[in-house]
């Protein structure tokens, strides 16, 4: 018998598998920063919105002191935030089962936590990037948004944060259970349904009643909220729901969903692991290739 | 070996599996023993149930019914000191394309760390001839430096067990025998367990020292190809020329019948041929008689005791 094998670990191995992970999260994030059709998958859409505002910028809300572009823009940092955990989570986990990443991570001692840490970081650094990168785009192109005040960055900072953590536990709960690239669209189409009601590109106020309270049961309406409130002039609180920037709601809100978020997902995600298989890989493999004819 | 008792357990022992999906039975009372620094091939035709016996080992399946130790570890219950104990190399792989070998290798070595000491990514990458690839993004690979790579990433944490599933499929000729020379070296350097499955009955003989054939849900045959090839057929065929004819005969004792050929008419003999049949004539063989309902006697070709 080899005579390296030892029972006993000569340091934590869960330390160990955590601190392996986030230099996953390190290569993983600077694969996608050097990878154009991962840069273009991100900055395309981005500039593509930011062209929108500027067209929206010439219209105002029911005579608002602050353009349509301006407005919307705090949303679409929270937009961009969402989209970006859920989408990414979702699309890397489910490539990864299918192209045998997950499995290998499985196939060695600590490698699933390894894999998903690696995973979740990078999605964070990238989703922060961006945040920052609209924020700082915004904020060239548009004078009337107020950012000049520590109160603002600090509020900018702790909800991005926050709802951060919130669409990342979010993402991997669906991410757990889409068990193929093949069903990216059934995530897309709920996702593109909840950013047209949580009041990104339009003042929720303008929506039903009833559109109104089914939005603000989703965290995207109030990271909008808690963007636009560090973001906008303080008259702008004219144009939200009981006229009111409602900052305790902002946070209680994410707070209930990441911990619901927080709760399930390392139980689904455990799950999913646990079923991964070759087999599994390899049946999912046909059914793609049979669907794709790739 | 923390536990020296453990020393002289099998490294594999399994008795009774089953695995049913459905009411499709795959696996029907599997036994089967793996002894420390065996190479063992296990052979059979598709479905019938290599990778899942595979999958099962090594913790990724769980099975309906049986009893299965792996390194004196039930499998469904490994934990990730025992799963530091195991290599496993996955059938075809493309997964971290945009990875590089040494960034990869140095990845997944750390994992191994709480445990051993793992390989030195240089090192190992000249073992496996992937030195000059080793910046290259794993896409850009050949299958074969692809397969060599994923053997690297089974073994950087020193195992005393490998799995290797299917590892040659699609390998030109020579890709093949850098491989089968690779996988020997493994072996001898670490004195590795090795259990592999493949479809290649040349690549079985020349790496196994015993091979089982699965067919059936069950180990129908057991023993080194020597012991399989003799069992199936005892004849050898002699063929040679004499007077401008081609004479063929067969023979139980090839040797002797030569013998008195060369003896009789030495003179006028030509272009002497003696074939056995092969480990391939075996394997189909085998697998006809089980396929014809035959009961094939697996005792019959046992030369390990179990």
């Amino acid at each position: 018998m080899n005579e390296n094998a030892t029972t006993t670990p000569r340091r934590n191995p869960t330390l160990n598998a955590y601190r392996t992970g986030l230099r996953r999260g390190l290569i993983s994030t600077r694969i996608m920063l050097t990878s154009t059709s991962d840069i273009l998958s991100t900055v395309v859409p981005i500039a593509v919105f930011i062209a929108v505002l500027l067209f929206m910028q010439r219209g105002t809300f029911e005579g608002a002191e602050v353009g349509l572009g301006a407005m919307s823009l705090p949303g679409i940092i929270a937009m961009g935030t969402l989209f970006s955990a859920v989408m990414g989570i979702t699309g890397v986990l489910a490539m990864d089962r299918t192209n045998g990443s997950l499995l290998r991570s499985k196939s060695v001692p600590g490698g699933t936590t390894g894999y998903l840490v690696g995973e979740i970081t990078a999605n964070a650094i990238l989703s922060v990037a961006q945040a920052v990168l609209v924020l700082a785009v915004g904020l060239v192109l548009f004078e009337e948004l107020e950012f000049g005040s520590p109160d603002r960055w600090l509020l900018f900072a702790a909800v991005v944060l926050l709802g951060l953590i919130a669409t990342l536990s979010i993402g991997a709960v669906v991410g757990a259970l889409v068990n193929s690239p093949k069903n990216m669209g059934l995530v897309m189409l709920p996702m593109m349904g909840l950013i047209g009601i949580s009041g990104i590109f339009y003042p929720l106020v303008a929506l039903p009643l009833w559109l109104q309270w089914l939005a603000q049961v989703f965290p995207l309406y109030w990271f909008g909220l808690g963007m636009r409130a560090s973001l906008l002039p303080e008259s702008m609180v004219t144009v939200e729901v009981v006229e009111s920037w409602r900052i305790e709601w902002v946070f209680m809100v994410l707070i209930a969903w990441t911990v619901v978020g927080l709760s399930l997902a390392p139980k689904l995600l455990s799950r999913m692991a646990r079923r991964e298989s070759g087999s599994a890989l390899a049946e999912r493999r046909r059914s793609i290739q049979q669907d794709w004819g790739v | 070996m923390a536990d020296s008792v453990l020393g002289s357990e099998p490294v594999i022992s399994v008795s009774g599996l089953q695995m049913r999906y459905g009411d499709k039975q795959v696996l029907a009372g599997l036994d089967l023993t793996v002894e420390a620094e065996e190479v063992v091939a296990l052979l059979g035709p598709n479905g019938a149930g290599k990778s899942t016996t595979v999958e099962i080992l090594e913790g990724f399946r769980v099975p309906s019914a049986g009893r299965v130790s792996v390194l004196g570890v039930d499998p469904a219950h490994g934990d990730d000191a025992w799963r530091s104990r195991l290599g496993v190399v996955l059938q075809s792989s493309n997964d971290h394309g945009k990875w590089r070998p040494r960034q990869l290798l140095g990845y997944v070595a750390d994992f191994y760390r709480p445990y051993v000491d793992p390989w030195s990514v240089d090192e190992l990458l000249e073992l496996v001839g992937l030195t000059d690839q080793a910046n290259q993004k794993l896409q850009t690979l050949s299958g074969g430096q692809r397969r060599r790579l994923d053997v690297a990433l089974g073994v950087v944490g020193r195992p005393p067990l490998l799995f290797l599933d299917e590892p040659t499929t699609g390998f030109d000729p020579r890709a093949k025998r850098d491989f089968h020379d690779l996988v020997h070296q493994i072996g001898d350097l670490q004195g590795t367990t090795i259990l592999l499955t493949t479809h290649d009955l040349a690549e079985a003989e020349k790496l196994a020292s015993r091979i089982l054939i699965l067919a059936g849900g069950r180990i129908i045959a057991d023993g080194s190809p020597i012991t399989l090839t003799r069992a199936v057929s005892r004849t050898a065929e002699v063929s040679w020329l004499q007077d401008g004819q081609r004479h063929i005969h067969a023979s139980e004792d090839a040797t002797g019948f030569v013998r008195d050929l060369l003896a009789q008419d030495g003179e006028t003999v030509s272009d002497l041929e003696i074939s056995r049949a092969t480990l391939e004539d075996a394997y189909l063989s085998i697998v006809e008689q089980f396929e014809a309902g035959e009961a094939v006697e697996g005792a019959q070709f046992e030369e390990v005791a179990p």
